[in-house]
């Protein structure tokens, strides 16, 4: 690559995705760019995203064109500083090829499946090696909350990311409705894939699995982000929980996802329709029925793992949206001394998705 | 997990799931275990187009019947052991044949649950194959959808996605009344995302395939792919089609496309039926019936010809709707052609 030329390409937002369209700029030629600036909107078949420049520097060259369709790591525009002539960027334009997609080729796109206790999970892994990072999603969410962000943790470590029993294309199986029964899972599942010792990332329930996971199992566990987390408090909004459960239609879901984001307009057609999908799987209903009872009776979060924790012995960062309207923010106050607590105002519930950028940087200052 | 499959092995698997799931189910239709070729039972076909291939093997005679080729008779077989407590699928091959069981069809079927107050249930399916482009002339080619949709207490599906087709079919054969499924025949090895596990999706539900601000085209079938090969040429253009997929015709989700026409001002509805009192026919009516003051411009109507379908291939081609044909609809609402 020519000196002082660095290019911005179309990111991969899940093993699965293929190429994404542009949908518009969001900033202009000759501006400079800051790194996580939101360089232009992108739709794929099962997001739509901002794409966010991973490198500073002034765009000199806006490469792609609105309202056309780009592969993975094709070009998208070029960051130059001035010294670089337009000649230069020209050329390096001119000879731009898209690498080859590495990460996928099996037909399944990557994803794969392991079995414990006669239930089936799917997970994806991929990444360069080094510390093991293990994503485990919320209630009713799948591997796909991680879009936008394993992709950058695998850059620098070795990420699995799992369907937690009865969710996304999981067994439609529970080894049990309680935060404890999940933990033990992923615990078997950990063992299933040979990993001694982990990151545990989880959002909403998932950081409620991994923190119990951590107490049961502190050994296995490197360090924990909790990102939007139960186990902190009794408080949760069952409005969210029950309208989640009980949503047939596309129009009733579109609503209850919507209390997941600050920003309602990031609940799009694509992400409406996954969740759609999978609830309409025969056993879904009863089986969230069934989870939502046992992990909240009365309306409360029956575990709190999280107020346990040992900052001192295990690394806990944990990430909070302002506006989080599933679980209080005030929850952050019971998160025991030691932890880092990062509140990110204007951010809702899906902070993950929400904040991708800040999230990330967390994740990878955790990992080292 | 999801994996990628064609519309055959959609249904297939459909047919596969809800037989495991209830024992009430059966299969009956003409050549469904054996085939045209078959060298026995045990490597049977599964029909003219494999859709049942491997059922035979899994539930035997008790529950998958060859019938003779009398439509006449085991769709009324059919019907009778629906009100007698089963759950049968019969495979009418091609919706042409409907004709010769139209009293067991329209008088009967349709006509239980209401004539025994409520207390008769017919819970049948009917699948068949519709549409033309199979080169099979002008008895084997029809889209015959309106006439099912004219009779109360029938439910008429015709789905465009793999992942659509075993929802619907499964929803389909839960159903306690009588439904017409129709499969497109030029869509058969057409291939998309589909769980392995069972599914249903409701009876009555249209899916917004595609958003745009422009104008709104209602389409159903093969008619939806035609409809988004439209909508992505006319998108060059920067004309945004939101492209509604009806999947079921009755009961019709008039909703879904009030509320997109609401938005965009402009309807075109694409059929693949002859024009005279089809779906397009229908949807243009009601629309401009319960929403006429969100309309910006006359309704345009996308059809076959008021003919039969031709043999010879270019005619056959010409004949039906094409995305250029519908892309010149579009253009036209908008004043731009």
């Amino acid at each position: 690559m020519p000196a002082g030329i660095t290019p911005v390409v179309m990111p991969k937002w899940g093993l699965s995705m293929k190429e994404g369209k542009v949908v518009g700029w969001l900033v202009a030629d000759g501006e400079d760019i800051a790194v996580g600036t939101e360089l232009m909107d992108v739709e794929t078949d099962k997001i739509n995203g901002a794409v966010e420049a991973t490198d500073a520097g002034r765009l000199r060259r806006r490469v792609a064109e609105e309202g056309r369709t780009y592969p993975v790591k094709a070009l998208l525009g070029v960051l130059a500083d001035e010294t670089v002539g337009d000649a230069e960027i020209d050329a390096f334009i001119g000879a731009y090829v898209v690498p080859a997609d590495d990460e996928d080729g099996e037909a399944e796109g990557g994803y794969d499946a392991v079995e414990v206790d006669g239930i089936r999970v799917r997970y994806s892994r991929q990444g360069a090696g080094g510390a093991t990072a293990v994503l485990l999603h919320g209630f009713g969410g799948d591997l796909d909350n991680w879009l936008f962000n394993t992709a950058p943790l695998a850059a620098v470590a070795d990420v699995v990311a799992l369907d937690l029993p009865g969710h996304g294309q999981s067994d439609i199986a529970l080894p049990g409705p309680s935060v404890e029964a999940l933990a033990a899972f992923v615990a078997a599942v950990l063992d299933r894939l040979d990993i001694r010792r982990a990151h545990l990332v989880g959002h909403s329930l998932g950081a409620a699995v991994a923190a119990q996971l951590a107490l049961d199992h502190p050994d296995r566990v490197a360090g924990l982000v909790l990102i939007a987390p139960a186990g902190f408090g009794p408080e949760i909004n069952m409005d969210y929980i029950d309208g989640f459960v009980r949503a047939a239609g596309k129009k009733d879901l579109k609503a209850v996802l919507g209390q997941l984001f600050a920003d309602e307009s990031l609940v799009t057609r694509p992400l409406v329709d996954g969740v759609l999908r999978y609830k309409r799987l025969d056993g879904v209903g009863e089986l969230l029925e069934a989870l939502a009872a046992g992990l909240f009776p009365a309306g409360r979060q029956a575990a709190q793992p999280g107020r346990s924790l040992d900052p001192r012995s295990v690394p806990v960062t944990v990430v909070w949206g302002s506006d989080d309207r599933v679980i209080p923010v005030a929850h952050a106050d019971a998160v025991p001394d030691g932890a880092a607590v990062v509140v990110l105002e204007k951010a809702g519930h899906m902070v993950q998705m929400e904040r991708a950028g800040e999230v990330n940087e967390l994740l990878l200052a955790q990992l080292g | 997990m999801a994996r990628t499959i064609t519309m055959r092995e959609a249904i297939n698997e459909a047919l596969d799931q809800e037989m495991a799931r209830d024992e009430s189910v059966i299969l009956m239709g003409e050549d469904i275990v054996g085939g045209a070729g078959s060298p026995g039972e045990d490597d049977a076909w599964g029909g003219v187009l494999g859709v049942t291939k491997g059922l035979y093997a899994k539930y035997g005679r008790e529950r998958l019947l060859d019938t003779p080729l009398s439509e006449s008779a085991y769709i009324g077989a059919a019907i009778g052991a629906a009100t007698c407590g089963l759950r049968p699928v019969a495979e009418l091959m091609f919706i042409d044949f409907m004709g010769v069981c139209f009293d067991q069809i329209f008088n009967q079927a349709a006509k239980f649950r209401y004539m025994f107050g409520g207390k008769a249930e017919t819970p049948v399916t009917i699948r068949c194959m519709v549409g033309a482009g199979f080169r099979a002339a002008a008895q084997h080619s029809q889209m015959l959808t309106p006439i099912f949709t004219h009779i109360p207490g029938l439910k008429v599906v015709c789905p465009s996605t793999p992942y659509d087709t075993k929802g619907l079919l499964a929803a389909s054969i839960r159903d306690n009344d009588p439904v017409i499924f129709c499969e497109h025949k030029a869509m058969y090895d057409t291939s998309g995302d589909v769980p392995e596990g069972s599914y249903t999706i409701p009876l009555g539900e249209a899916e917004v395939v595609r958003e745009g601000a422009d104008c709104t085209v209602v389409a159903y079938g093969l008619m939806v792919h035609r409809a988004l090969e439209a909508a992505e040429l006319l998108s060059t253009e920067s004309i945004e089609c939101e492209v509604v997929d009806l999947r079921t015709l009755s009961p019709l989700d008039l909703d879904t496309v009030l509320e997109s026409v609401e938005r965009t001002g402009r309807l075109v509805c694409v059929d693949e039926a002859t024009p005279r009192c089809n779906i397009a026919a229908d949807i243009s009516a009601q629309v401009a019936q319960q929403a006429f003051s969100a309309l910006r411009a006359g309704i345009e109507m996308v059809t076959a010809p008021h003919t039969p379908v031709p043999f010879s291939p270019v005619l056959e081609d010409a004949y039906v709707p094409s995305a250029a044909k519908v892309a010149s609809a579009v253009r036209r609402t908008l004043g731009k052609e």
